[in-house]
């Protein structure tokens, strides 16, 4: 075979092994999707759609509502980016724009290696140190300062054990920081340096730069950043069953022990042994996928319509 | 430089097999899966054993209600669970159970001040706890049982486990033979529907959370509250009496439970009678298929068990476990004898 008769035939067959990579994901989505709702149809089933809205989780009676892991899922991975997003933003800005290089590549190295680590060092970090000390100082004063405000004061009443649901939240936040800020600081970086150069030239502050040329430049990355953490946030399994306290209730405490979907399935499944208890953590697994799914169509949703208004 | 390279990979590989070989001509293992309860017994059995016979037991301590699946998909060759299947269930999936070892469940306490065997409680304030109607440490009805106790007013934090387990079937089945409150708004499971409390991950997560928690109280298997240090109580028995959690108290309990009487040793041993009995007495329980494919393995499974049923007892009193009486040996090996038959039909034992 000549040169030019082989690398047609490499081409499509190059071609052909992609395409089938690419496929490979299709598939798997689609199998894993196909497994967890053969496996919810027990649970559907006997208890319909109040599954998703019922309260009460017992495996004694094999009654099953997934509203309190719904809503602390949520819950917790909303307070985790409120707290993250601010932070890891500071940081990429920080890194990009501000530090002189001495100090942004440790930075940089040690963000990378937060990143890196395990997420059941983070529980284990969490429950030994970061949860009696949370539990001793701080939600000995919130308890004492804050719970017997009116309107308010239920969200923080409970007792402190330094476990529970903004526990959780915290935990999940440092774990997110690294991740965002890691992508930010990339995606900052590509902003080109004759674009920042020319703002600074007409007199632009720092901030005016930030505010006005890295931002809508990078508006696309950030968001995608942000969506990233808060992927992880929603899914993260191991570290919240260390601290979050594992338990199916509604609480209006925020400081009070609650459970995610996660967390349920990874205490439960292994001794989930009737019919029904499997099948009700396996629809909570769709639920988490389904509440994934629609996370990640209305961040698409949310930069087609920015894409738009920028004109592009 | 690529020679050295290509001889220490061809060495590597060469030494692999040869531990593969090795592996292989070094004889039986068994395996098993389930209760985590008496995990710590098992293992040393299991060390004990392997140094005597050279056949090697492998336990995973996944937990009652895992160790049952696993039995049942025979994934191994044994499972172990707390919680005892009863007649009609062991028949549906053709698995025979016996009785292996004893032990206790224990509430451990967490309050400033207070050591070992300071705080006794009755099974009523217990469930009282646990129901969250009692919710201070100096409630009337602790202080009455503890009159010389200075008890802070501190809230109790209730710790439970987080994860279906043979010690919380145990433990909800004596809250339930004491408050019949307990058993009509909860109920018996080896997970329920806990109306107030944090849940920890296996022992190791209760006793953890216990000792983190100021205030906390949570139960765990004996020996993890000697290994962690816990403050255990003291409860009041059937008798009215107050007894510590020793091996002594388990026996005492064990002392009473009628086995010969329980078909498929379907037999709890919470809150039995007896001055010294502890409340909270558990057995823990093995479960075999009746039909073997595989005889051989199934008469090391046996012979293990059996070894440990005749040479364990020593291991078991220094982890405080209770050995099972000489007369349920007998019981169980003659269930072995007349039950556990190779898928030919043929006696294993």
């Amino acid at each position: 075979m000549s040169v030019k008769q082989f690398r047609p035939a490499f081409d499509r067959g190059f071609h052909n092994l992609t395409f089938g990579l690419a496929m490979f994901v299709l598939v798997l989505l689609v199998a894993i999707l196909a497994f967890l709702v053969v496996g919810s149809i027990p649970v559907l089933k006997n208890q319909g759609l109040g599954f998703f809205i019922s309260a009460e989780w017992n495996p004694v009676t094999d009654v099953y509502g997934a509203l309190p892991a719904i809503i602390q899922t949520l819950i917790t991975a909303v307070i985790a980016l409120l707290i993250g997003v601010p932070v890891s933003f500071g940081i990429a800005i920080f890194l990009t724009e501000l530090a002189p290089a001495w100090i942004a590549r440790p930075v940089g190295v040690a963000i990378e290696m937060l990143a890196a680590i395990p997420s059941i060092i983070y529980g284990m970090w969490g429950l030994f140190v970061f949860a009696p000390t949370f539990g001793t100082v701080i939600q000995r004063w919130v308890m004492a300062n804050l719970a017997p405000l009116p309107v308010i004061g239920p969200l923080f009443a409970s007792p402190p054990m330094g476990i529970g649901i903004f526990t959780a939240s915290i935990i999940l936040a440092i774990m997110i920081v690294p991740f965002i800020t890691a992508m930010m600081r990339d995606v900052f970086t590509t902003v080109p340096a004759v674009l920042k150069e020319s703002a600074y030239g007409l007199g632009c502050t720092r901030w005016e730069v930030v505010y006005r040329i890295v931002l809508p430049y990078c508006r696309a990355g950030t968001v995608g950043a942000v969506m990233l953490g808060l992927g992880r946030a929603l899914g993260e399994t191991m570290a919240v069953t260390f601290v979050i306290g594992n338990s199916h209730r509604l609480t209006a405490s925020i400081m009070g022990p609650g459970a995610t979907i996660s967390s349920s399935i990874a205490n439960e499944f292994v001794e989930a042994d009737s019919k029904l208890h499997t099948s009700a953590l396996v629809t909570l697994g769709l639920t988490l996928f389904v509440i994934t799914f629609i996370v990640l169509a209305v961040a698409r949703l949310f930069l087609l319509r920015l894409k738009k208004q920028a004109g592009h | 430089m690529l020679t050295t390279f290509k001889k220490s990979i061809l060495g590597g590989a060469a030494l692999l097999m040869a531990a593969g070989v090795f592996a292989s001509a070094q004889a039986t293992e068994i395996s098993g899966a389930g209760a985590t309860f008496p995990y710590p017994v098992y293992a040393k059995w299991a060390e004990a054993y392997e140094a005597k016979t050279g056949v090697k037991m492998n336990y995973q301590s996944i937990g009652s209600g895992g160790g049952i699946k696993q039995i049942k998909a025979s994934t191994v060759d044994f499972g172990a669970s707390d919680a005892p299947l009863t007649k009609e269930e062991l028949d549906e999936a053709g698995l025979v159970q016996w009785p292996m070892i004893m032990g206790g469940v224990v509430p451990v306490v967490n309050i400033k001040g207070i050591k070992g065997g300071d705080v006794k409680l009755s099974g009523q304030v217990l469930a009282d706890i646990y129901l969250g109607k009692i919710t201070k440490w100096d409630d009337k009805a602790i202080a009455d049982l503890n009159p010389d106790l200075k008890l802070p007013s501190e809230a109790i934090s209730v710790v439970e486990r987080s994860d279906g387990s043979g010690t919380t079937f145990n433990f909800t089945n004596y809250l339930a033979a004491v408050s019949p409150e307990w058993k009509d708004s909860i109920g018996v499971n080896k997970s329920v529907q806990w109306p107030v409390g944090v849940g920890g991950k296996g022992n190791e997560g209760v006793a953890s959370y216990t000792k983190q928690i100021d205030g906390s109280i949570g139960y765990v298997e004996y020996a993890y509250a000697l290994q962690n240090d816990l403050a255990y109580t003291q409860m009041q028995n059937k008798d009215g009496e107050f007894v510590s959690p020793t091996a002594g108290s388990f026996a005492a309990a064990a002392a009473n439970a009628d086995w010969a009487n329980a078909p498929g040793y379907y037999l709890i041993l919470g809150n039995q009678p007896g001055a010294k009995s502890w409340p909270i007495t558990a057995a823990s329980f093995i479960l075999v298929h009746k039909s073997q494919d595989n005889a051989e393995t199934a008469k090391e499974v046996l012979k293990f068990f059996d070894w440990s049923f005749k040479n364990g007892s020593d291991i078991a009193d220094k982890l405080d476990y209770v050995a099972m009486p000489e007369n349920v040996v007998d019981m169980v090996e003659k269930t072995w004898t007349a039950d556990v038959k190779g898928s030919d039909g043929k006696k294993i034992w």
